[in-house]
């Protein structure tokens, strides 16, 4: 661990782009700032080298977060994060490439892109950042706005079904689905860790606040009052299997949820390489 | 260099040119998406790539795949893709963001008729001014036309030297009978045609700017992985690849996306002409057009009619100085085109102005003949 020695703020600064212009685009009370940091000691924990990390990201408020690390970093076009990862990948199968995405970018416009990630089971870790709701361009309801819930495109609450992220991802093939909020720092970045060292496509959805924009239409209150929302909603899958049903009612779960080992992308090309190159030596 | 690819007589297809090409110039990454007429590009690539130790994937979709070729881009990989009309049209967006991140790769157009779904087994000309206009914004595109199997693969190679010169995509515009007819080509030896890298920077990393602006406009370019660390983002950045509102930035970003290809015209720009020397009407044309156009002159030399064929073969930039020269002696240009009229606009722009500009299009997904060019010869005479 390279920077095992250094206090808790100065691992923070360590991986920061110091040329970068603080401060960053975000609202004050943002999860966004909170994933940022959850993310950089995941990857601190993991000792990697800075210089064989990519992080990619797609358009929107949570996508902006590349550009504060000092990572090789691919702010890419709405929607499409996955998809220029899944180049960065293959071209360097060595490098670990982070995504950065929104419930509107990765599930909207880029719903395809994200199905197709999983099923190819690429190893690349995906972080969803789920506010439920389209920031950066004013609070338009996304694929995860819950039922009646208002935005400026639903003013008279939203009519649409969600998607559950994690049973999209599980379905689709991924080989890590977890979900975390930022309220419970803590588990969010054993949850990453978790999903950088997996072999495979790993999705880890993180819930966050919009208080700006869902917050207020939503009369959920402040930054504080949405963060405590979670902590008193979130119930660890440890404990959820053991409940009967109706004590689940109104909370969602966080932690694991899937996990299975399968083949992944990048190492049965090289298989295949290798075979051809096999078949030639024997010619 | 594989054996089988170089240095014999072969029998090949437009589209396999194109893989033979991209091979030569060493393509080490191909992303794509099935679509009539384009498909034996990748199926190629698909062959071949594994064998030579590069890295070939089928996406889900056109855009798809020329995010994967613009990531493995910036990973240090020499990429390309290869659509027709209708995923040329998908790609347009992330082409834009190539432009703006400065990330070289090659697209191959093989062009069917449109709009729309169109005419998928069909010859067309009609994304010409897509090359250059297709995506939003200003930026200045580089695009090339073969005419014959020979050239399918002299410019997919010539593409992707100018691709990473010049830190840009370039388009390879070729059409259905282009990519579907066979012809025997002798294939080059390695070393026969230039292959050019892109240019790698030599300073520490903390001196590193992806975007920097240099006496040529062209920035040298680090890859992911090589210690560099830098941001790339399809915002209006600064040189260091951060995003930028303040208005010299701006400006200084826009105007070296032109002038590192504007001011360069003279080393981008392919012309052929014949049979100019003397010549009292040009017959203005490219792509599969050219070749019914040589013969045409021809025909009409036999007939004593004083004419001749100017072909360019980089169409983008447009070679305004050089094709205004060529015109300078004529009195009429034909510009024969399979389309309702594109690149006839850019020699009204270019031609002096005591040249009668006359155009003749077909858009009926056949291809022009001879006898065509040869009829409209004889009549403006």
């Amino acid at each position: 661990m390279a920077t095992e020695a250094l206090q808790h703020s100065d691992v923070t600064h360590h991986y920061l782009r110091a040329k970068k212009k603080f401060p960053n685009v975000w609202c004050a009370g943002c999860g966004n700032g909170i994933i940022m940091g959850a993310l950089i000691r995941s990857i601190d924990k993991l000792g990697l080298d800075k210089n064989e990390v990519a992080v990619v990201s797609g358009i929107g408020c949570s996508s902006r977060l590349p550009v504060y690390l000092d990572f090789n970093t691919l702010h890419t076009t709405h929607g499409r994060a996955l998809a220029f990862a899944t180049g960065v990948k293959i071209a360097k199968p060595h490098m670990k490439v982070i995504v950065i995405t929104g419930d509107g970018d990765a599930l909207a416009i880029g719903g395809n892109h994200f199905i197709h990630a999983a099923r190819r089971n690429i190893d690349i870790t995906a972080i969803l950042i789920n506010n439920k709701i389209y920031g950066m361009t004013g609070g338009q309801f996304s694929p995860t706005t819950t039922g009646g819930a208002f935005a400026t495109t639903a003013p008279y609450g939203n009519y649409e079904k969600q998607f559950d992220v994690v049973k999209l991802a599980a379905a689709a093939g991924a080989s890590y689905v977890a979900r975390g909020t930022v309220y419970h720092v803590q588990q969010m970045e054993k949850l990453i860790e978790g999903g950088i060292k997996k072999k495979g496509f790993a999705l880890v959805e993180v819930v966050s606040n919009c208080h700006t924009y869902y917050g207020r239409l939503n009369r959920e209150g402040d930054a504080v009052a949405m963060i405590s929302w979670m902590k008193d909603h979130a119930m660890p899958i440890q404990a959820a299997v053991k409940l009967p049903p109706e004590k689940m009612v109104g909370k969602f779960i966080t932690g694991v949820i899937h996990e299975t080992d399968a083949t992944e992308f990048c190492d049965e090309y090289q298989k295949l390489v290798e075979r051809l190159a096999a078949k030639e030596a024997e010619k | 260099m594989k054996k089988e690819f170089t240095g014999k007589a072969r029998l090949l297809q437009g589209n396999e040119a194109c893989v033979a090409g991209a091979i030569y110039a060493g393509v080490e990454f191909y992303a794509g998406y099935p679509i009539t007429p384009s498909t034996e590009i990748a199926e190629g690539l698909a062959r071949a790539l594994p064998k030579i130790g590069g890295k070939f994937i089928q996406m889900e979709d056109e855009i798809a795949s020329i995010a994967a070729v613009i990531g493995a881009s910036n990973a240090g990989c020499k990429s390309m893709t290869a659509t027709s009309g209708p995923g040329y049209s998908l790609m347009q967006e992330n082409i834009g963001y190539a432009y703006m991140t400065e990330t070289p790769c090659v697209i191959v157009n093989a062009q069917r008729g449109g709009p729309s779904t169109g005419l998928p087994t069909k010859i067309s000309q009609s994304d010409t001014m897509q090359a250059r206009w297709g995506t939003h914004g200003d930026y200045t595109s580089i695009t090339v036309a073969p005419s014959s199997v020979r050239e399918a693969f002299e410019e997919t190679v010539r593409a992707f030297n100018l691709s990473e010169r010049f830190r840009t995509p370039v388009t390879v515009l070729t059409d259905e009978v282009l990519g579907h007819m066979r012809e025997m080509m002798i294939m080059p030896e390695p070393g026969e045609l230039e292959v050019k890298e892109r240019i790698k920077p030599n300073v520490p990393s903390d001196w590193y700017k992806h975007f920097e602006l240099t006496p040529t406009f062209v920035s040298p370019m680090a890859s992911f992985g090589d210690g560099y660390r830098y941001n790339v983002t399809g915002l209006t950045h600064d040189q260091e690849g951060f995003p930028t509102n303040v208005a010299s930035e701006i400006r200084e970003k826009l105007d070296k996306l032109r002038n590192k290809i504007e001011r360069f015209t003279g080393e981008i720009y392919k012309l052929r002409s014949e049979m100019m020397d003397d010549a009292k009407i040009a017959v203005f044309s490219y792509g599969m057009v050219a070749r019914a156009a040589y013969q045409a002159v021809k025909m009409a030399r036999a007939k004593r009619i004083r004419v001749g064929a100017i072909q360019p073969l980089t169409i983008w930039p447009f070679a305004d100085n050089q094709i205004h020269d060529l015109l300078t002696n004529v009195k009429k240009v034909i510009v024969a085109e399979l389309n309702m009229g594109q690149l006839v606009h850019e020699i009204r722009r270019v031609a002096p102005r005591h040249v009668e500009v006359i155009f003749m299009g077909r858009y009926d997904g056949e291809v022009m003949t001879p006898q065509q060019i040869l009829d409209k010869i004889k009549e403006v005479k």
